[in-house]
Parts: structure tokens; C-alpha cells; sequence
């Protein structure tokens, strides 16, 4: 077992934070870390036979041959966020490599701390080589003195190769002055399935994203699923985009978005390139206190063959459901906290046990301060 | 047990019950017959306490209280539980959750009761979702036996069910009920809405009332009730001022 990481200057509220964010820094439950506090790495090992965690500095010393995974899947040239990521000179984040077979029963935990005001920038790199299966965490979190406002700017690219699996979930714990620009795309070759968890229950300015996959390979698989709470003042806006080129190749992106005051915007695109594809999408949202979610759905055939639909629905909570829980014994506010719990209740497949039940103590947290 | 006076039921700005009088005493089983449409169904949501039905005149008393402004938990926390003929779909929450919600610390084994209604394979459903009419009757007979009310009411328990099931869910019921103990030492009560008299081969129901355009129109012994209805319908009793 990797040995347990000490970080003496973090605060235990912000100790706590982490954790609340997935991150064990007694290492009981997982496999490996990478911790970068600003833009200093101060941690990344991995103790499993077969997988390596290593900061963007040393990978590149390490393997040249990362040139050709490196800005191939995201553009430099794509946004601001992506031309302040590569015009840095001292590159920063972390490489994966799940080499040919590997496996990972714990999780792999990849921590980004903001504790400054300014501006955290990473470039990560997640390759699983042919049959491996990598599981990560990521828990991105701001410290509580972080006043005035940061931002934190993230390239990651993914390369599921044949029959391998990568399974990505990140628990976003910021606060409400730090704006997230993650710039994510994948590549899923043949049998490869890639999914990607996004769940964010706590106050935050900002969050843009659009994360793509590109299921080249035949029945290559993704699933995004998404659960998301906008408080007050933020504003997230989200999205997850498949492309489907694989014969066979399938893709599923799920949200749940609630609102209680914040705004959601809920983008998805599905393109089915190729025949004997599929995609779903799928979009519900609860307004529970005035706020916005406005879901935007896409999909787009253009062959015969492939097979696409979505469901979007935006509503509240239904006062019989409520009254019927009630009527079993429960208070208002047990119903109400019981009838959203099940909304966010996204299980997912493939997914180890230990990274659903990270997801699960997410909720509980969110749970426990009322939703 | 429940002693309901004088009641007047609202659902939205129209009157739909009228001075409804009903009472049940500790042990006894009651029988409530009438047209679709007639207001039972609306007795049974009064009762238990749905906000949409609005008492404006009359109470409901239970063991004494009065409960007839009470919220729907307060009045399952004193023992009042329902079976529901159309319960709502809950997308998300699991049948188990439910149950461990409900059963709070009472420590029944939710797996081996779910298995003595044939629900043990639905613990990891949504809640209504997809459940046939028997599944769905299943679901709320497992979640009454989690609960033990002391007075049950049950709407149409045997609408949609399978003769088997029918079978199941009448005796599941009947003990809920204590129909296995002694006469005397029965203490919990009923109130069950049937159109077509099947479950009361399990619940050996002790008074019927039938109900005609919101008002109890009639009492008397169960059987003879059915029987009348099933020969003339419910014509006779909307002439019938026996009440």
C-alpha cells in the first residue's frame, strides 16, 4: 500500500474539503496519487505493477514519445484557456499511463489544490494501453483563503486504446469566486469504453465545459454522466459531445441538474457517423428554487443505420410524491431530501464500488447541509 | 379507533364530500362500496391527509385526537397507513430506500419480507416504475407490513391483481389486520374499498357502508351489500336513505 500523504500546511478545513472531494490522504483505498498544490506537484506515485503516475515534466523526460499524445486531441489554438495553456513554459499536471494489460482495483486519486489568488493551470495526459483498465478520481478544490477570486485552467487528454477501459470521475469542490475551464477530448479505439463522471454539488462562479469523445474504434463505448447542483451565483455550463465513427460504437450522456438559484446550461451532442451506431442522451432537471436550466440537446445522424434519441425534462418537485412518502412516516423535509437523493441517484455501469460510493458521499454532503 | 363527524371534503373549489359520519371501532374491518366516482377514494386521501382534499367542515378523530388538520406523517406516526391504488412513480429512489426510509430503527429484515410478497427482485427499482398492477399492490402491501399501521385502509388492493396474487396479498393483508388472532384480542382496525368483494374472502369484513355522489347513502352486513349490488346495481341505492 502507498504510504499516506502529509500535507502540514493545509488547514483541516480544508483537509476536510479534500476529502469531501475524494481525495484519502491516508492512501487506504487507493492505488496512487498526484497532488499539485498551485502549481507546485508534490506528490505522484503509484505502487501499481503496471501503471504509472508521473508529473508532465518528468513523463516527457521519461518518454519522448509522448510528443504524439500530446495536444493531439485538444487544439492549443482552440480558446484562450488553451493558448494560456500552451504558452506556458513550465507545463504543469500529470501523465497516466496504464501500460499494455494493466489494472487497477483502487482508484487512482489526482488532486488539484487552489490555495492562491491566481490563475492554476495543469495539462494532463491519460493513456490506457491495449487491455488495461484505469480508474481515476479527481477531486479539484480551492482552499478557504483563496478570497478574491482564481481560476483554474485544465487540458486533459485521454487514449483509450483496444480493449482497454478508462474510467474518470471528477468531484469539482470550489468556491464561489473561482472560475473552471476544463478543456477535456478522448479518443477510444476498438472495444476501448471510456467514461467520464462529472459531479459538482457545491457553490462555484463558474464552470465551462464540453468534453468530447471520439469512438473511432468498432464498438468502442462512452458514458458521461453528469450530476450537478447550482447554488446561487453560479453558473455552470456544461456539456458532452460523442461522436460516433466506430462500426457498433455506442454513447450515453446522462445529467441531473439542480437548481437552487444558479443557472445550468445542459449542452449534449451526439453525431452518428457510421451505421449500426447508437447514442443517448439524456437531460432532467429540478428547479428548486428560481434559478435556470436550460437543456440543450443535440443529436445528429447522417447515415442510415445509426440509431440516436434523447429526453430532456426540467421540472419540480411533485407534491404527491412528497405527500406519499409522508404518508409513510417521513417528515417534509426527510420526503423532499429522500425524493431528490433518488434523482441524483445515477448508477453507473462499470463503474468500482469505491468510486461509486465516492460519488454517493458527495451527495450525502450535499445531503446533509439540506440540498 | 376512528370517529369521523360531520365531514365536508373540498378537492379545488368543489364540494365532493358531504357530511360524511363513519365509526370504526378497535378490531373491526369496514367495507366501503360505490360507483366509480362516488368520493371513496377521497374519503381514504382525507383521511390520511394528502393537502389536496380540504375538510372544510367536520373532524376526524383517531384514538381520541383529533387529526383532522394534521400533516399526512403525523398522522402515520399515531398508526394510520394506506394502501394506494395508483401510488406515484418515483424516478430514482429505490423500492429498498424506501423501505429503509420508512423502517427508520426498526430492524425488520427488509430482504425476507420483501421475499414473502414476491418483491425481493424490485428492492433495486424505481418505485412504481414499470411495476404491473400486481407488483404495484405487492410494493404497497410490503411497505404497510414495514410500516404496521393499526388502522389500514386499503383502495381496490385486488384491482389489477392476478387471481394468484390475489391469493398472497388478501392473506399479507389479513395479517396485517389480525384476522389470525382471536375476536377478542384483535385490536387492529380497517377500512378497504373493493369493487368486486374477492379480498374480503381474506379480511372478513365486520360493516358495509356504500357511498353514492359523496355521501354514505347506506349500512350494512358486507356480503349482503355485494350481493345486492352485484343483482340491481347501484341504483336501488341511490333511492336508499336507510343512512
Amino acid at each position: 500500500m502507498p504510504s499516506r500523504i502529509t500535507i502540514p500546511e493545509l488547514s483541516k478545513v480544508d483537509q476536510e474539503r479534500l476529502a469531501q472531494s475524494g481525495i484519502d490522504l491516508s492512501m487506504a483505498n487507493r492505488c496512487g496519487s498526484f497532488l499539485q498544490m498551485d502549481q507546485d506537484v508534490v506528490h505522484a506515485e503509484c505502487s501499481q505493477e503496471g501503471i504509472e503516475v508521473l508529473s508532465y515534466s518528468r513523463a516527457f523526460e521519461k518518454y519522448a514519445w509522448l510528443k504524439d499524445y500530446n495536444w493531439k486531441l485538444v487544439s492549443p489554438d482552440k480558446d484562450e484557456v488553451t493558448k494560456y495553456v500552451a504558452a506556458q513554459k513550465d507545463p504543469r499536471g500529470y501523465v497516466i499511463i496504464a501500460h499494455k494489460g494493466s489494472s487497477n482495483i483502487l482508484p487512482i486519486q489526482a488532486c488539484l489544490y487552489l490555495g492562491k489568488d491566481q490563475i492554476q493551470h495543469v495539462h494532463n495526459i491519460i493513456i490506457a494501453e491495449e487491455g488495461a483498465d484505469l480508474h481515476i478520481i479527481s477531486g479539484c478544490m480551492s482552499g478557504a483563503q483563496v478570497s478574491k477570486g482564481g481560476a483554474h485552467y485544465g487540458i486533459s487528454e485521454f487514449y483509450v486504446k483496444k480493449n482497454a477501459k478508462i474510467s474518470f470521475t471528477m468531484i469539482h469542490n470550489w468556491s464561489e469566486n473561482i472560475e473552471v475551464y476544463p478543456r477535456s477530448a478522448s479518443v477510444v479505439e476498438e472495444n476501448g469504453v471510456f467514461l467520464s463522471n462529472y459531479v459538482c454539488m457545491q457553490p462555484v462562479k463558474k464552470v465551462q465545459m464540453y468534453p468530447t469523445a471520439t469512438l473511432k474504434g468498432a464498438n468502442s463505448v462512452a458514458r458521461f454522466s453528469s450530476i450537478v447542483i447550482a447554488t446561487p451565483g453560479s453558473l455552470l455550463d456544461l456539456g458532452s459531445r460523442a461522436i460516433l465513427e466506430g462500426v457498433g460504437a455506442s454513447a450515453e450522456l446522462i445529467t441531473r441538474a439542480i437548481t437552487k438559484g444558479g443557472t445550468i446550461i445542459s449542452r449534449g451532442h451526439i453525431n452518428g457517423k457510421t451505421a449500426g451506431t447508437r447514442g443517448h442522451l439524456e437531460c432532467k432537471g429540478l428547479i428548486l428554487k428560481d434559478g435556470i436550466i436550460y437543456a440543450i440537446p443535440e443529436i445528429e445522424g447522417s447515415v442510415v443505420g445509426t440509431e440516436l434519441s434523447h429526453e430532456a425534462a426540467v421540472g419540480k418537485l411533485a407534491k404527491d410524491e412528497i405527500e406519499y412518502l409522508m404518508s409513510r412516516g417521513l417528515d417534509e423535509d426527510e420526503a423532499t431530501a429522500t425524493i431528490i437523493r433518488g434523482f441524483l441517484d445515477v448508477q453507473i455501469k462499470g463503474l468500482p464500488e469505491a468510486l461509486q460510493k465516492q460519488i454517493d458521499a458527495s451527495i450525502d454532503v450535499a445531503e446533509r447541509s439540506g440540498f | 379507533m376512528l370517529q369521523i363527524k360531520n365531514l365536508h371534503v373540498n378537492v379545488g373549489d368543489k364540494e365532493v364530500l358531504h357530511d360524511i359520519n363513519l365509526h370504526i371501532d378497535d378490531g373491526e374491518t369496514h367495507v366501503l362500496l360505490g360507483p366509480n366516482g362516488s368520493g371513496k377514494t377521497t374519503l381514504l386521501m382525507t383521511i390520511i391527509g394528502f393537502s389536496n382534499y380540504t375538510v372544510t367542515k367536520g373532524t376526524i378523530t383517531y384514538n381520541g385526537e383529533d387529526v383532522t388538520t394534521m400533516h399526512a406523517n403525523e398522522r402515520a406516526k399515531r398508526g394510520i397507513g394506506m394502501l394506494f391504488q395508483r401510488p406515484p412513480t418515483i424516478s430514482g429512489l429505490k423500492l429498498g430506500k424506501m423501505l429503509t426510509a420508512i423502517s427508520r430503527t426498526k430492524q425488520e429484515n427488509i430482504l425476507e419480507l420483501a421475499k414473502s410478497v414476491h418483491m425481493d427482485k424490485f428492492l433495486e427499482r424505481d418505485i412504481n416504475k414499470g411495476f404491473s398492477g400486481g407488483e404495484i399492490k405487492r410494493s404497497e402491501v410490503l411497505q404497510l407490513m414495514i410500516q404496521n399501521p393499526d388502522f389500514v385502509m386499503l383502495d381496490e388492493p385486488e384491482s389489477g391483481v392476478d387471481l394468484e396474487n390475489i391469493s398472497l396479498i388478501g392473506t399479507t393483508i389479513g395479517k396485517l389486520l389480525e384476522k389470525d388472532k382471536h375476536l377478542a384480542n384483535r385490536k387492529k382496525s380497517g377500512l378497504v374499498i373493493t369493487h368486486t368483494g374477492y379480498i374480503l374472502d381474506y379480511l372478513d369484513a365486520d360493516k358495509g357502508h356504500v357511498m353514492c355522489d359523496g355521501q354514505i347513502r347506506c349500512h350494512g352486513n358486507p356480503r349482503e351489500i355485494i350481493k345486492e349490488i352485484k343483482q340491481r346495481g347501484y341504483k336501488e341505492c341511490l333511492k336508499c336513505r336507510h343512512a
